[in-house]
C-alpha cells in the first residue's frame, strides 16, 4: 500500500468517512437510533392528542363533585406539549447518548485501536457528533412530522414551514446539551462522570436563564422562540439561537483541543 | 498463517537507522516515574523482547512508541522519523495489551474498517485482503460473527490480524500471547518469527520462554530503567551463571553429602545446591565454564556414582533474576499461565 494510498481524507479529517460510516452502523446496529426514532413518534403523537383530550380527561377524572372550567383545547397547546415533551425527554436522551461516546471508547481501548494510524483525532470526534446529531434530527424530524399531522387532523392545518422551523430549533437545544456532555466524555474517563457534567452544565444552564441580562442568550430559552415559530407569531426571539450555536461551536471546539492533546 | 508482508523497510531508512530510536525517555504520572531515560535501539527487521516485570514501563514504551501517549521528556524516533508520523503515515501495526473490540461488529467488519481507515480504497482488493487476513487468523467461519460473541483466544487473533492487515513496516504487540492457551500461543509465535527480516516486531511480554522462542534480541526493563540489551545468546552469555547439574544413582546419601561438602570448598563454586523431587541431584553454580571435568573427579574421589551430569543451559530467566534481582511470578500474567519449568526449578 503506498504512502498516498494510506491517506483515506485530508489533513485534520483523515479518515473522516470511514468513521462516520462506522458511527452510522454503530447507531443502527445497536437499536440506538431506530429505539429512538420510535420513541420520538410516539412523543409526536402523543402530544397533540394528550392536548386534544386532556380537558375531557380532567372533567371525567373529577366527575360531578367538581366543576372545572378548561378552555378549549388549540393547536398551541399541541405545541406546546410536543416542546414540552421533546425538551424533557430529548435532553435526557441526548445526555445518556453523548456520555459513553468518546469515554467508552477510551475505557475499553477502541479508540487507541483505531487512531494507531492515519486516522485523525478530530476525524474520531468529527464522526461521533456527526452522527449523535444526524440521530436527534431523524429522531426530531419524526416527532415534528407526526406532530404536525395529528395537529391537523384534532385541530386546524398548522404551517409546515413553522413546524419544521420549531422541529430545528428543538433539535439545537438538544445539540447543546448533546455538545456539552461529549466534553464531559471527553475530558473524563468515566462515563458517569460525563452523564453527571452534562446534568451539572443543565442546572448552571437553568440557573443562569433566570439572570435577565445573561438569560436572554441562553439555548434553554430556544423552546420559547421554537413556539413563536411553530405557531407564526411575530417577532421570534432570535437572541437563544445565537447563543446555542456559539456555545455549540465553542463546546465541540474545546472538545477537540482536548482530545488531540489527551493520551489514550 | 501466512502473512503478506510490505516492502518498504528498505525504502523507508538508511540500512544503519534503526527502526526503533529512543532517546533519554522520560515519563511520569505524578510522582510515579515510569521511564526514566531509556536509551534503546531496535534493528529493522530484528523481532525484539521487551521484557520485565509488572510495572517495568514496557506498556508505557509502547505507548509512547504508538503516539498514543507524549515523553515528559526524551524522543522516539521510528525509522529516523517522529514517532507520531510514522504511525500517522499508516506504517505501524499495533496490538494492544487484552484487544477489546466493538461487540456489535462482525470480525469481517473490523478488519474492512482497518483497511479502509489505511486507505485501502479498492472495494475488491479490500475484500480480497480482509477474506484473506480471516482465513489466516482461522476466522473464516466466524466471519459474520459479532465480535462480544468471541473467545478470548480468537480476539487476539482478531487483533493480530488488524495490527498486520496494512503491510506495516513496524508491528508493536504488547503481550500478544498473555490470553491464549498453548496451541493459541504457538501459534502466535510461529507468525511473529515468520516475519524476522521482514517487518521489525517488538513484542512486550513476561514470558520469558516466548522471548527465547522467537526473539533474537532482547530489552530487559525494570522499574522504567534499561538494565540489558542485546542480543539474546549475547545476554546470556553475559549474564547467566555456568551451572552443571549432577543426578547420582539411588542410595548414595552419605557419599553425595560428601560431595557436596568437597565442591563447597572449592574456589570455583559459587554456590552448590540440592536439586530434584527428594534433593538428590546437586546443582553447581560456578563462573568457569571448564569446571565439569573437576566436578566429575571430585564425584569419583567421594565415591558417587553419577546417573546423569549435564552442563546446564543458563536461560534468560538466570538473566532476568541476575538483572532484576527477584524472580518472575509464577503466575506470570495473573491468569494463570505458568511459565514452564527450566532447569533451576527443578
Amino acid at each position: 500500500m503506498s504512502a498516498a494510498a494510506r491517506a483515506t481524507g485530508d489533513g485534520v479529517l483523515v479518515g473522516l468517512r470511514s468513521l462516520l460510516a462506522k458511527e452510522l452502523h454503530e447507531q443502527w446496529r445497536t437499536l440506538r437510533l431506530p429505539i429512538l426514532v420510535v420513541v420520538f413518534l410516539i412523543i409526536g403523537f402523543g402530544s397533540p392528542v394528550l392536548a386534544r383530550f386532556t380537558p375531557e380527561l380532567v372533567r371525567t377524572l373529577a366527575g360531578d363533585q367538581f366543576t372545572i372550567s378548561l378552555p378549549p383545547p388549540t393547536a398551541a397547546d399541541a405545541v406546546d406539549q410536543l416542546l414540552k415533551n421533546g425538551t424533557q425527554f430529548g435532553i435526557l436522551v441526548a445526555i445518556l447518548l453523548a456520555m459513553g461516546s468518546v469515554a467508552t471508547e477510551r475505557e475499553r481501548g477502541t479508540a487507541a485501536l483505531l487512531l494507531v494510524g492515519p486516522a485523525s483525532r478530530t476525524a474520531f470526534l468529527v464522526a461521533k457528533l456527526a452522527v449523535l446529531a444526524l440521530t436527534l434530527a431523524l429522531a426530531v424530524a419524526g416527532a415534528v412530522a407526526t406532530a404536525w399531522l395529528y395537529t391537523a387532523i384534532l385541530f386546524t392545518t398548522p404551517s409546515p414551514a413553522g413546524f419544521a422551523g420549531a422541529g430545528i430549533l428543538l433539535w439545537l437545544e438538544l445539540l447543546v446539551f448533546t455538545a456539552l456532555t461529549f466534553l464531559g466524555s471527553t475530558i473524563s474517563r468515566s462515563v458517569l462522570a460525563a452523564a453527571g457534567l452534562g446534568f451539572a452544565l443543565l442546572i448552571v444552564l437553568g440557573v443562569l436563564s433566570a439572570i435577565p441580562t445573561v438569560g436572554a442568550v441562553i439555548p434553554t430559552g430556544l423552546a420559547g422562540t421554537a413556539r413563536t415559530v411553530a405557531l407564526g407569531l411575530p417577532e421570534p426571539d432570535w437572541r437563544p439561537v445565537a447563543g446555542a450555536i456559539v456555545l455549540v461551536v465553542a463546546v465541540v471546539g474545546a472538545s477537540i483541543a482536548v482530545f488531540e492533546r489527551e493520551e489514550l | 498463517m501466512s502473512v503478506a508482508v510490505g516492502s518498504s523497510i528498505a525504502a523507508a531508512a538508511p540500512a544503519a537507522t534503526p527502526a526503533i530510536r529512543m532517546r533519554g525517555l522520560r515519563k511520569r504520572f505524578g510522582e510515579v516515574v515510569a521511564l526514566d531515560g531509556l536509551d534503546l535501539d531496535v534493528p529493522v527487521g530484528s523481532v525484539f523482547g521487551l521484557l520485565g516485570p509488572n510495572g517495568a514501563g514496557k506498556t508505557t514504551a509502547i505507548r509512547l512508541l504508538t503516539a498514543l501517549a507524549r515523553p515528559t521528556g526524551g524522543s522516539v524516533r521510528l525509522f529516523g522519523v517522529a514517532a507520531g508520523e510514522v504511525v500517522r503515515a499508516g506504517r505501524v501495526g499495533y496490538l494492544p495489551q487484552e484487544p477489546r473490540f466493538y461487540d456489535w461488529i462482525h470480525g469481517r467488519e473490523l478488519l474492512d474498517l482497518v483497511a479502509r481507515l489505511h486507505g485501502l480504497a479498492d472495494r475488491h482488493e479490500r475484500t480480497e485482503r480482509v477474506a484473506a487476513a480471516l482465513r489466516d487468523a482461522e476466522l473464516a467461519a466466524a466471519a459474520d460473527r459479532a465480535v462480544g460473541t468471541y473467545s478470548g483466544g480468537m480476539r487476539q487473533r482478531l487483533g493480530i490480524a488488524q495490527a498486520l492487515l496494512h503491510d506495516p513496516d513496524l508491528l508493536v504487540l504488547d503481550e500478544p500471547v498473555s490470553s491464549l492457551d498453548p496451541a493459541g500461543r504457538r501459534e502466535v509465535l510461529r507468525i511473529v518469527a515468520g516475519l524476522r527480516g521482514r517487518v521489525t516486531v517488538l513484542l512486550s511480554t513476561h514470558v520469558l520462554s516466548d522471548v527465547e522462542r522467537v526473539c533474537d534480541r532482547v530489552a530487559i526493563l525494570d522499574r522504567g530503567r534499561l538494565v540489558a540489551e542485546g542480543e539474546l545468546e549475547r545476554l546470556l552469555a553475559d549474564h547467566a551463571t555456568t551451572a552443571f547439574r549432577l543426578e547420582p544413582e539411588p542410595g548414595q546419601g552419605a557419599a553425595v553429602a560428601a560431595l557436596e561438602n568437597a565442591l563447597g570448598g572449592q574456589s570455583w563454586a559459587r554456590r552448590v545446591e540440592r536439586a530434584g523431587e527428594a534433593g538428590e541431584a546437586l546443582l553447581v553454580v560456578t563462573d568457569d565454564p571448564g569446571a565439569g571435568v573437576a566436578i566429575l573427579r571430585l564425584a569419583l574421589e567421594a565415591g558417587v556414582a553419577p546417573a546423569a551430569f549435564a552442563h546446564v543451559r543458563p536461560t534468560l530467566e538466570d538473566v532476568f533474576l541476575d538483572l532484576v534481582g527477584h524472580p518472575v511470578p509464577e503466575d506470570l500474567d495473573g491468569r494463570g499461565f505458568v511459565r514452564p519449568r527450566t532447569e533451576r526449578d527443578a
